[in-house]
């Protein structure tokens, strides 16, 4: 057990907030990570691929919506008629398998990110909502959770998207508007707890509206938590982005998308495997890197509350 | 006990209403449904036509009530694309998803069971660096790209299953497991936890300290503990496959509720979609509340309180 957890040094309700923000905590922190090495593997597959999502347009060998179907299906460098020029071989329109890989990262990671945006924005408004009213609001507020949770979000976005033409914006619209329930369970629990703390009796016996409660106490305090959700649920959207993708009703061609991907090579995976595994192992590494960050970052943040 | 599954059932039931107007609104508000039933090349007239013949010129709130007041006799109208009724279309269907869902949560809990036990028997050690090993890859996989490799190796090079289609029971292996690896990490984490939290508990040492075998008190003491918030979560995981089905019964061919509900969207066959929102969410909150239910039964403490 750490020896300065029990010494619980003399600070007035104001400064104790600044408390966690001071720079041996942060260090603290860096170490933490440093240390965990789940978080460091996430990290680092992560940092590549945001890079190299980053740098598509100058790595890309080749246009990624360049057709040449004199050299479709053309296979990957490590099969015996593979080559340079193409090293992840082509699709069925001879299109560039590498440069349309580097281009579909970018539609996952903006997808999984915006998407998370609006969600996180509308459960964390509910959930501090429902955490800090409590009584009617947050009976409203779980009963919508509730209904939220009965609907299947496949099946919703699917049904949607049908109507609406799959794209990139109705993606993200979909997403948004649906995957806000965790956000919204673990903003309110958190609200509950921090509700009865002292620097909020303290605000609020010093004539804070509610309002400001919210936004000013309790929100700075929900971000360590709120982290982990995003991270978890970024992943959570780049794998429905691609189940969407993937049944027709998301990203569209000739637009790149692993999901579509692993569809329009469907038809050829019997005879060229690699179709699908390319793509495919593309999105489990993406999602493992993000799931072992949100993991990390849940261990990393949990030891300064216990200790 | 009683009040608080009374309470529940009232939620419920309110919950379903607003299901029903989510469903329905959906797909009413969303666009030009006539247009969308007389396809791209119909004329105005036709779509007039279509209009009037299915009711859709009358007010929206009369729509869904009328909908709604079949639909709670089990009527959910006729399909747009098929001559025969909706609640027929669905009745052939559901016995392949349920069974597809059934046997998915029991492989789900037949291997996260013992492995969660087992890792936490042995905490640290192999067998639990491997699931965890397993669970983190589990959970990043999607779907329908793993189902696809399970065609890949086991139908395609090893020729030991069928790729697709529904005719005997071996159809079912393949998209059961694929469709039970994402609910199995969950639960076995969840297993693991409890049994964590439960070894820690006095009445264990208790048992231990009386010189109970090792085998009864894991089995019988701990896990019989361990085990409550594994079924609730067993029971709402039931109601996520059901969703999930859709991906697997389109990639297997199978010829369940998901399929139904996956070509009926692609047809805009409106009545079938909705039914098909409309049931799932009564499975789900069915199973929540059994979910509830069942950790109430089982566990004392919530018997007294509740």
């Amino acid at each position: 057990m750490d020896s300065d957890g029990l010494h619980i040094p003399e600070v007035s309700p104001f400064e104790s907030e600044r408390l966690f923000d001071q720079p041996p905590a942060w260090r603290r922190l860096i170490t933490r990570v440093l240390r965990h090495r789940g978080m460091m593997i996430g990290l680092a597959i992560l940092g590549i691929i945001v890079l190299a999502a980053i740098l598509a347009p100058v790595i890309s060998p080749h246009d990624p919506y360049a057709q040449e179907l004199s050299r479709r299906l053309t296979p990957p460098i490590w099969h015996e008629n593979g080559g340079w020029t193409y090293i992840l071989g082509t699709d069925k329109l001879g299109q560039d398998y590498l440069s349309r890989l580097l281009f579909g990262a970018r539609v996952s990671l903006v997808i999984g990110v915006v998407s998370i945006m609006i969600s996180g924005t509308i459960g964390v408004a509910l959930g501090v909502l429902a955490g800090y009213l409590g009584g009617r609001v947050d009976a409203v507020i779980n009963y919508f959770l509730t209904v939220r949770l009965s609907m299947p979000v496949i099946l919703v976005a699917l049904a949607s998207a049908s109507v609406l033409g799959g794209s990139v914006k109705v993606v993200i619209l979909l997403l948004g508007f649906l995957l806000w329930d965790r956000f919204l369970i673990v903003s309110r629990a958190v609200t509950r707890q921090l509700r009865e703390a002292e620097f909020i009796a303290a605000a609020r016996s010093l004539g804070a509206s509610p309002l400001f409660i919210m936004l000013r106490e309790i929100l700075p305090n929900l971000l360590g938590p709120l982290m982990v959700v995003a991270t978890l649920e970024i992943a959570h959207a780049i794998l429905l982005e691609a189940t969407l993708s993937f049944l027709g009703l998301g990203v569209q061609p000739p637009m790149p998308s692993w999901g579509l991907m692993v569809a329009e090579g469907k038809a050829y995976m019997f005879f060229q495997p690699w179709i699908i595994l390319i793509p495919g192992v593309m999105l489990v590494l993406l999602v493992l890197a993000i799931n072992l960050v949100g993991d990390g970052l849940r261990d990393v943040t949990a030891l300064d509350g216990r200790n | 006990m009683l009040n608080f599954l009374l309470q529940r059932l009232s939620v419920a039931v309110a919950v379903l209403f607003t299901v029903a107007l989510i469903a329905f609104s959906l797909l009413h508000l969303s666009g030009d449904l006539a247009a969308a039933i007389a396809g791209p090349e119909a004329t105005v007239e036709t779509i007039e036509h279509v209009r009037h013949q299915y009711g859709l010129d009358r007010p929206m709130p009369t729509q869904f009530f009328q909908w709604l007041g079949s639909a709670v006799r089990l009527d959910f109208g006729r399909s747009f694309y098929f001559e025969s009724s909706v609640r027929e279309l669905v009745w052939q269907r559901m016995p392949i998803t349920l069974i597809l869902g059934v046997v998915s949560l029991l492989l789900a809990l037949i291997v996260a069971i013992p492995l969660g036990v087992l890792a936490a028997v042995f905490r640290d050690g192999v067998i639990d660096r491997f699931s965890m090993f397993i669970s983190v890859i589990g959970q990043a996989m999607p779907n329908f790209w793993f189902a696809l490799v399970l065609i890949l190796v086991f139908a395609v090079e090893l020729k030991w299953l069928p790729v697709a289609g529904n005719a005997s029971w071996k159809n079912f292996v393949l998209p059961s497991i694929a469709l039970s690896y994402h609910a199995m990490p969950a639960l076995m984490r969840l297993t693991r936890s409890g049994m964590l939290d439960v070894f820690s508990a006095d009445y264990i040492r208790t048992a231990r300290a009386k010189g109970l075998p090792g085998f009864t008190v894991v089995v019988k003491h701990a896990l019989r503990n361990a085990i409550i918030p594994v079924v609730a979560l067993a029971a709402v995981e039931l109601g996520f496959m059901l969703g999930g089905s859709i991906v697997i019964e389109a990639i297997f061919s199978l010829q369940g509720l998901g399929q139904l509900a996956w070509d009926s969207i692609a047809r805009n066959d409106f009545p079938v979609v909705q039914a098909i929102v409309l049931i799932i969410a009564v499975f789900y909150i069915a199973l929540s509340l059994l979910g509830d239910a069942l950790s109430a039964l089982l566990d004392p403490r919530l018997r007294k309180n509740g």
